[in-house]
């Protein structure tokens, strides 16, 4: 699968990442060619093969519905960068 | 030779304990020693990105009192850095990263909890690659680490400035972590051991996710023997990271000495010349076969062995390591913590700049590849691809470790390279880990121990062992460094800024 300059574009959007107009040649060249060295995967016959996503097929494990943290919200505060009468601060996002 | 006749540094941790209990010194003697050296040594080598002086004599001063009063923990007084991805309450935690700069974590990650409990000292946070993805510490927002053996060189990575420090013998051990071998690698690159436990058997709390089903914390040390003190207190079932593994810790000292009488190394014929075009310098082929020879005189048999999926390890994991990556590395948004643009005209902008400016050129990259392998259309062909892949590659080891009880074979295709030499091409540096990144993705645990040198830079052998088998690693290790001296060989060092050659 080749990779365009508009895909990289798209997919920078989705990770919520600034790109330079002028970068783009040089990164749409470098991922194409990580995507290139991934393609060799598709070559291998993996029918009835499970996909592994542990080493030991484990289960999300379950705790009690309990609360265990203490309250840290002004230390959690104190390293964000702008907060306000103890909210986050963010552009605003409603018209 | 006694203790008298060699520098503190010298020792390992065994004899330092032995000698803080004999009081032949104390921690915080021991501890400015250390804080003196790296004053002397680390602006050449920067394998620190934070040292904590107060708080390490700190450390060690309550050591010393909780030893005059019969109340010493395992390390008591042992000075440890710490890999600059486990979170320390109070100090910041940068994970080598613009993003992370300003960050002072609110808490400290279980590995750090555990070494505080059992009396170590932290000297300070050690260099790495950022966020731990690369193989020569050169994407370190703090400027890369050079290898103590030759300063031209890298020091492998990611976990490169903790390999440095303990080769130079800036700190009696290290932490580092590794996700495809970043443990590994640059303990090899340093003439250093290094050992990557199985997956879930170090707490990954507090230890800044990369790739979550592949990350591990583990030892970084001289001798196998001092990894197997520093995995005592490392190891271990933590409730609070949910992939950790429900299962008794073994004493791993007391298998130290095992006779190796019959045991059995497989050497998998794709990880040599021999077998296929897989690009291992001569020298650390011969390097390792005489390593393996001498595992033979000590009782060991040898089998060939076939892990015909090995070829298929470094796709694999350039799939589901940037995969991951870009789903852990999502939390970074510059709203609760850590880097934030100026002036973002929106919520939009905030976010984008933020990440832009706040990461590196291979972590973006990584996080690119990684959202494009999980966007709609593109999951299955390449995400579940590569899992299935994963499974076919765990199930060569499964196979494998019917036969034998270790494998070996090198750890890395060639020695220390140049700063510079692979950063221009991303693809030549990935192949770096070609031995190591298969073990992550079976999540087995290995060690990569001293095995000469190669262009004068030492080399490393890597002893790949069954599931929660690292007592088995470190057995075979400390028997092989009974037998050998290429772990006790250590770089000249010279002053910083005047190169003058250190006593």
């Amino acid at each position: 699968m080749t990779i365009e300059p508009a895909d990289i574009e798209k997919v920078a959007k989705l990770a919520r990442i600034r790109i330079d107009a002028d970068d783009l040649p040089e990164l749409t060249a470098r991922l194409g060619n990580i995507l290139a060295m991934v393609d060799k995967l598709q070559a291998v016959d993996t029918t009835g093969i499970a996909p592994m996503s542990n080493p030991f097929d484990a289960e999300q494990r379950l705790r009690p519905d309990a609360v265990t943290e203490v309250d840290q919200r002004d230390a959690l505060l104190a390293i964000a960068p702008k907060t306000e009468q103890g909210l986050f601060l963010v552009p605003k996002v409603i018209e | 030779m006694s203790l008298h006749d060699r520098s503190l540094h010298e020792l390992t941790i065994a004899e330092q304990l032995q000698a803080l209990a004999a009081k032949k010194f104390s921690s915080e003697e021991l501890t400015l020693h250390y804080l003196a050296r790296i004053e002397k040594y680390d602006a050449q080598l920067n394998s620190y990105i934070t040292i904590t002086p107060e708080l390490a004599i700190e450390a060690a001063r309550a050591a010393d009192a909780a030893r005059a009063t019969g109340t010493a923990g395992a390390l008591a007084g042992i000075p440890l850095a710490q890999k600059d991805i486990f979170c320390t309450l109070g100090v910041r935690t940068s994970c080598a990263s613009k993003m992370l700069d300003n960050f002072i974590s609110p808490y400290n990650a279980t590995v750090v909890e555990k070494f505080n409990a059992a009396g170590a000292v932290c000297l300070g946070k050690t260099n790495m690659d950022e966020f731990a993805m690369g193989s020569s510490n050169e994407s370190s927002f703090y400027g890369p680490v050079k290898n103590p053996w030759n300063t031209d060189c890298v020091p492998g990575g990611s976990s490169g400035g903790s390999a440095a420090a303990v080769a130079a013998q800036l700190c009696a051990a290290a932490t580092g972590t590794d996700t495809g071998g970043s443990i590994r690698q640059p303990a090899a690159l340093c003439g250093i051991t290094g050992l990557k436990p199985t997956y879930g058997r170090v707490s990954r709390y507090g230890m800044i996710a990369f790739a979550s089903s592949l990350d591990q914390g583990g030892p970084m040390a001289r001798s196998a023997e001092d990894c197997a003190l520093l995995m005592n207190v490392m190891a271990g079932f933590d409730e609070r990271d949910s992939t950790s593994v429900q299962r008794a810790v073994p004493d791993y000292t007391s298998v130290l000495n095992n006779s190796l009488e019959g045991l059995r190394i497989g050497l998998p014929k794709e990880y040599f010349n021999s077998g296929t075009d897989s690009g291992l310098t001569p020298e650390i082929e011969r390097a390792v076969q005489t390593s393996i020879k001498e595992l033979e005189n000590l009782g060991a048999t040898i089998k060939e062995i076939s892990l015909p999926h090995t070829e298929l390890a470094v796709p694999c994991y350039y799939v589901i390591a940037p995969a991951e990556c870009s789903s852990n590395l999502s939390r970074f948004d510059g709203v609760r913590y850590g880097y934030r643009c100026t002036d973002p005209k929106d919520l939009f902008d905030l976010y984008s700049r933020s990440r832009d400016e706040g990461f590196g050129e291979e972590v973006k990259r990584r996080i690119l590849v990684g959202t494009y392998a999980l966007s709609a259309g593109f999951v299955d062909a390449y995400y579940r691809k590569a899992q299935q892949v994963r499974r076919l590659i765990q199930q060569d080891f499964v196979a494998a470790f019917n036969e034998v009880d270790v494998i070996a074979g090198p750890t890395t295709p060639s020695p220390a390279f140049k700063l510079g030499e692979k950063s221009s091409d991303p693809v030549t540096m990935y192949l770096e880990d070609i031995y190591t990144i298969a073990v992550n993705l079976a999540g087995l645990p290995a060690i990569s121990l001293p095995t000469g040198f190669a262009d004068n830079k030492p080399v490393g052998l890597q002893l790949i062992g069954n599931y929660f088998a690292e007592d088995k690693l470190l057995n075979v290790g400390h028997r092989f460094q009974q037998v050998t001296d290429w772990h006790r060989r250590t770089p000249a060092l010279h002053k910083s800024g005047t190169g003058v050659r250190a006593a």
